[in-house]
Order: C-alpha cells, then sequence, then structure tokens
C-alpha cells in the first residue's frame, strides 16, 4: 500500500470523466462531474444513498447515456459508444447485485466471458482449446471456485456468486474495472477474502469501486472520492476524506 | 460417426436414430400414402416449431409470426409451380394466354415483374429461403436494434402475420388472394400429384427436416448456444461481457425464419397449394403450440409435439370439428402450467433417469466399477478433467 501515496502527475490518467452530467426529467443525477483515475490505481467511491455514484457507473460504462461531458479511456471517448464497444476497448463493470447465468455451470460462466469469438460467426465455431480451458481454470482457483467448476451457478452461495461475475471480468482482462459494492451481503471471512483477491487482481489495472463498508474503504483504496448530490465533495487519501468537516457533515458523521 | 455424434452430443444423436427410424422406416412401412401425405404435411410444421425452439427456447424470443415465414417460403415455391402449370399450351382458353389463371380472372393482362425470375428453379430454391430470411432481418434490425422485446416483440410479430394475411388477401391480382395459388401440378415436368412423387417428396422432406435439426443441434452445442441461454436470463450482463446482443437475436430470428420457410416451400410440393390461412394468425399460434408442448427446449419433442397434436388434431376433430379448438386450448393451458418444459421436459424427468438405469444393468458385469448403477443418473454430475472437459 505504501506506493499508493502518488502525486497526480497530469499524463497517466487512464480515465479521465470531465464536465460529465445526466439529468432524468430535470432532476440530474450527476452534475458536472470531473475525475481522473490513474494506472493501477484504486479508486473508491462513497456517498450517502442516492448520491449518483452507480449513475457514474452506469454512464461511463454505455448503460446510461450522458446528457452533458466526456468520458475518455485512455484518449478513447465513450460516451458515444455501445456497451459492447466500451467492453473491447477495456473497461468491465461488475453489477451491485450478483449477476451471473444461473442456467450455467460456472465453467460455462467463466467460459462466455472469455474474449474471443464475440461475434456471431466467432461465437458459432468457437472451439474449447487447451487455452480456454487452461484460462478458466487459472481464473476459477484465482476466485475460490476452483472445485466448483462443474456445479450450477445457481447453487452458489451470495459471495460465491460475487466472486464469479468478479472472475468473468477477470477473464476478460479489463484494464479499468468497475466493481459495485462487492462485498455487500458477504460475510466477514468472505469480505477478507475478497479484499485479498482484489488486492491481487488490481496489480495490472485500474480499479473504480463503489463500497460502503469503510473498513474494507480503508483496507483497499489508494484515493477516495467522495460523492453528494452528483457532484465532488471531497477527493484524497482515505484520511484526509475522513477529516475534511464537510464529508462529516454529509456523509461519516450521521 | 462418433464424429457426428461429438458433433450435436451423444445422447440427442441415439434420440436421432429412433426419430429417423420411426420418420424414414417405420411410418413408410406402415401407412397408406394418403396418411404418409398427411404425416409429411405435418412434418412441414415440425421446421416451424424447430425454428421456435431456436428463438423462442432458447433465444428467449416469441415470435406470434412464424406463419409469416412459413407462407413465404411456401408462395416461393407456388410461384414457381405455378408458373409451369400456366404454360401458353395449358392457359391457351384464357384471354391471356400463358399467365396464371387467377390473373386472368383479375384482369390482368401481363405477369407482374416480381413474378418474372420465378421460371427459374435455382432462382426459386434461393428465394425460398433468402425472401423470408430478408424479412426476418428487417424485422429484427428494426426491433432488436432498438431493444424492443418480449411481448412488445410478439405483438408486433402477430401484427405483421395479420397484415401479410390482409394484404395476400387483398392483392388478388397478384397472389392469388383468399384462395392461395392452388392447381399446381408439375416440377419441371415431374407429374407432383403421382403416388409416387408423393413418397419421394416424403422423403425429401424427412431428409430436409433432418438436415434442420443436425444445424438447430449444431447452434444449441455451440457457444451461441450457450449465449442465447444467457442472454434470455442476463441480457446486461451479456452485453457487459462485449457481445453486441441485437446481433445475435437478429441472427437467431432469421435461422428461424429460414428453418419455416423450407418447412413451407415443402408443404406447398406435398399439399399442392398455397394459402393465406397458413400465414396468419391462427396458424402462427398454433405452431408455438406445437412447440410448447413437445418442449420448447428440445428440437426433437419439437417434431414430436407437432407430430402428436396433429394427430389428435386430425382424428379428434373427424369426430368433434366443434371441440377441438377448445381441447387445443386446454392441452395448451394445460402443459404449460404443469408441464412448462412440455413432452421432452417429462421425459427428461422421468423416462430418461429410467432407461439410463435400464442400460446401465444391462452393461453392469462387464463394468468396472460395481454399484455404479445405482447412482447412475448422478454420475454425471461428477467434476471433469480439464481433457474430459475439451470434448464435453
Amino acid at each position: 500500500m505504501l506506493e499508493s501515496t502518488k502525486s497526480i502527475p497530469a499524463k497517466d490518467f487512464v480515465l479521465s470523466v470531465e464536465g460529465l452530467t445526466v439529468s432524468f426529467d430535470g432532476f440530474k443525477a450527476v452534475n458536472d462531474l470531473s475525475l481522473y483515475v490513474e494506472e493501477q490505481e484504486i479508486r473508491v467511491i462513497i456517498g450517502p444513498n442516492g448520491a449518483g455514484k452507480t449513475t457514474v457507473l452506469d454512464l461511463i460504462c454505455g448503460r446510461t447515456k450522458a446528457t452533458e461531458g466526456s468520458i475518455k479511456f485512455k484518449g478513447k471517448e465513450l460516451t458515444k459508444l455501445n456497451e459492447h464497444q466500451i467492453v473491447h476497448a477495456g473497461v468491465g463493470r461488475k453489477f451491485q447485485n450478483p449477476s451471473i447465468y444461473e442456467d450455467l455451470t460456472v465453467f460455462e460462466n467463466l467460459e462466455l466471458s472469455y474474449p474471443r469469438g464475440r461475434n456471431v460467426w466467432g461465437a458459432l465455431f468457437f472451439r474449447r482449446d487447451a487455452e480456454v480451458v487452461a484460462k478458466v481454470e487459472e481464473i476459477a482457483d484465482m476466485i475460490f471456485l476452483g472445485d466448483k467448476l462443474d456445479m450450477s451457478a445457481d447453487l452458489l452461495s451470495h459471495g460465491q456468486k460475487q466472486w464469479l461475475e468478479i472472475g468473468m471480468l477477470l477473464i476478460q482482462d479489463p484494464e479499468l474495472l468497475m466493481l459495485d459494492e462487492p462485498v455487500a451481503g458477504m460475510s466477514v471471512s468472505e469480505r477478507k477474502q475478497t479484499a485479498e483477491l482484489l488486492q491481487r487482481i488490481t496489480k495490472d489495472r485500474s480499479v473504480l469501486v463503489i463500497e460502503h463498508d469503510m473498513q474494507f474503504v480503508a483496507d483497499i483504496a489508494d484515493r477516495v472520492t467522495v460523492l453528494h448530490q452528483g457532484k465532488v465533495l471531497s477527493e484524497g487519501s482515505m484520511d484526509r476524506v475522513q477529516s475534511d468537516p464537510k464529508v462529516i457533515e454529509v456523509y461519516l458523521g450521521h | 460417426m462418433n464424429k457426428v455424434a461429438a458433433f450435436i452430443g451423444k445422447n440427442q444423436y441415439s434420440h436421432m436414430i429412433i426419430l429417423a427410424l420411426l420418420l424414414l422406416v417405420v411410418l413408410p412401412l406402415s401407412l397408406d400414402i394418403f396418411r404418409l401425405n398427411l404425416v409429411g404435411k405435418y412434418l412441414t410444421y415440425a421446421f416451424v416449431a424447430l425454428g421456435l425452439v431456436l428463438c423462442w427456447g432458447y433465444g428467449g424470443i416469441l415470435s406470434l409470426g412464424q406463419g409469416v415465414f412459413f407462407g413465404l417460403g411456401g408462395y416461393c415455391m407456388a410461384m414457381f409451380l405455378k408458373l409451369e402449370a400456366s404454360s401458353p399450351e395449358n392457359t391457351a382458353i384464357q384471354s391471356t394466354p400463358g399467365i396464371p389463371d387467377f390473373m386472368d380472372w383479375n384482369q390482368l393482362t401481363a405477369l407482374p415483374w416480381f413474378w418474372e425470375p420465378f421460371h427459374s428453379f435455382t432462382f426459386t430454391v434461393f428465394a425460398v429461403i433468402l425472401v423470408p430470411a430478408i424479412f426476418a432481418f428487417i424485422i429484427a434490425v428494426a426491433m432488436f436494434k432498438r431493444r424492443v422485446g418480449g411481448v412488445y416483440f410478439a405483438i408486433i410479430t402477430q401484427a405483421v402475420a395479420a397484415i401479410m394475411t390482409i394484404l395476400i388477401i387483398g392483392q388478388q391480382g397478384y397472389t392469388g388472394g383468399v384462395n392461395g395459388i392452388t392447381d399446381l401440378r408439375t416440377l419441371h415436368g415431374w407429374d407432383i400429384r403421382t403416388d409416387d412423387a408423393k413418397y419421394i417428396l416424403y422423403y425429401v422432406n424427412a431428409l430436409l427436416l433432418f438436415l434442420c435439426l443436425f444445424v438447430a443441434a449444431f447452434v444449441i452445442k455451440s457457444k451461441l448456444g450457450r449465449l442465447l441461454v444467457a442472454m434470455r436470463e442476463r441480457e446486461d450482463r451479456v452485453r457487459f461481457s462485449g457481445y453486441d446482443v441485437s446481433a445475435f437475436k437478429i441472427f437467431i430470428f432469421c435461422l428461424a425464419a429460414a428453418i419455416s420457410a423450407i418447412g413451407g416451400a415443402m408443404f406447398t410440393l406435398q399439399v399442392g397449394f398455397m394459402s393465406p390461412s397458413f400465414v396468419g394468425i391462427v396458424p402462427s399460434i398454433e405452431m408455438v403450440i406445437f412447440c410448447a408442448l413437445g418442449g420448447r427446449l428440445s428440437i426433437l419433442g419439437a417434431v414430436y409435439g407437432t407430430l402428436l397434436v396433429n394427430y389428435a388434431k386430425t382424428s379428434f376433430s373427424e369426430t368433434f370439428p366443434e371441440l377441438w379448438l377448445f381441447a387445443m386450448g386446454a392441452l395448451f393451458i394445460g402443459v404449460v402450467m404443469a408441464f412448462p418444459n412440455g413432452l421432452a421436459g417429462i421425459y427428461q424427468r422421468y423416462m430418461e433417469p429410467w432407461l439410463l438405469k435400464l442400460s446401465k444393468k444391462d452393461e453392469s458385469p462387464s463394468a468396472p466399477a460395481v454399484g455404479a448403477s445405482e447412482k447412475a443418473p448422478e454420475s454425471s454430475d461428477e467434476p471433469m478433467t480439464s481433457e474430459e472437459r475439451k470434448h464435453a
């Protein structure tokens, strides 16, 4: 965690969000928001309910279209792209509730996420070769599901489903990983395992996390951004943010 | 042969052989040509039911307008046959000889431009598949690119079926109107009305059905098949795994349309006419019932479902013509409520474990593992090794 106290170089932003605004029938869920994420940074977004945290992730991954502003990922404008094109650009998204394919096995869940044969013909003639099997097994071991590959995914526990979804993102090997409350509903031991997992998988990528669990945030965050009413309220290291009077007033103090 | 089995799945393979024996040997030997021709007609509906297994069962796209594609395929074939039957010699008594009789009755004096290419059999064969596929493509692009799905899509397909019927009936001079295109006689001079021709067409139809079954089995077993299952439940997740969901929906809808169209063309050949009564809402919904009853996740179930419902329809409606529709409605509701996976679901749940047990018991003396027979149905749940997985 020591190398995480980086200064902010002007260049190395993987993701730069500028002047981002989205308005739903006049209500601005995200209002003139700017956010910069560096390479290999773990950024955690916190904020009270309705602050627009999930909307920010939706905007970045293309699920919601921005009203104004720009989202640049490695210099590429994302606001004009479709969801799958954003994924191809290297952005992976995990949903708040585990979103996995319950009718399929753990293996098949991971296999479908393997980044090959993504168009119609590619999928039709996709072959399950040694490379795919090896990669799926490697990821499954990483997410503690190595012995459950042939199990139907709906039989997994809640925490295991969360891991599986993280695994499905890992196999895509995204450069920016976005996680929406990855430890929600997990037991204490599962939380610990997840924190370790995140430390390991964030080695060569940037991560954007939404989380409520402050202990967990303190464990993983390089920097923290506090959102309030669609705007950035405060930004910086966990210590700085926690001692910011504005933050204490709207959020932490409660 | 093992390659074929690996291609479509071992279990499916043995079931296919049983169906092949039934359709290619047992039925032709036990039925007279009138009944066999009837079975052939039912089997043309099985193409549509098979298409529905792909797009509804796997893709989750309920189409209530598959009759449109069946009809388009059938009409393409009928146009070719009609032109051949309307040679100047055959139509010498008409005021304009050489055009189909219904055009003459409707005061048309020349063949409409879109009928011209149907003089060519090669063009017709391509048109049978491509016209419905392109039409399906247009509908699918318009709907799926805008993310219209579920009930809305079903209603739109139903509207398309209604529009198509009205169009065909209304444009009598070009389409033969409500009577359809009738009095079809020969294919390249070969009389399709003789018993011999009916036998041959029955076999051609059955073989084409098997071809489509193989294609469907291949699609289901491919990664695309698993993607369809995934999309059915979690469309968003599939999108965020980097797939263009609409492209997959468009593909499976067009494939279902093309398969239905082959059935339509074979219908025209075997029955000798094509009419708007096979295009509209009612036949389209009937096809959904065949598929649901057979099991919407089973390609072979679709074939059996179609045969059984039609057999029941024929025998039942001969004795109680006015009760049949109610019986069919009740059957549909009953199946959907009690057995959502249809006959195939019942078979898989009750018959298959029993059959598996039976076959395992026969082998057990030679099998190395004693007691394997008791846990036979579960044995497939054991973890596979990497090597096995590659061939699964």
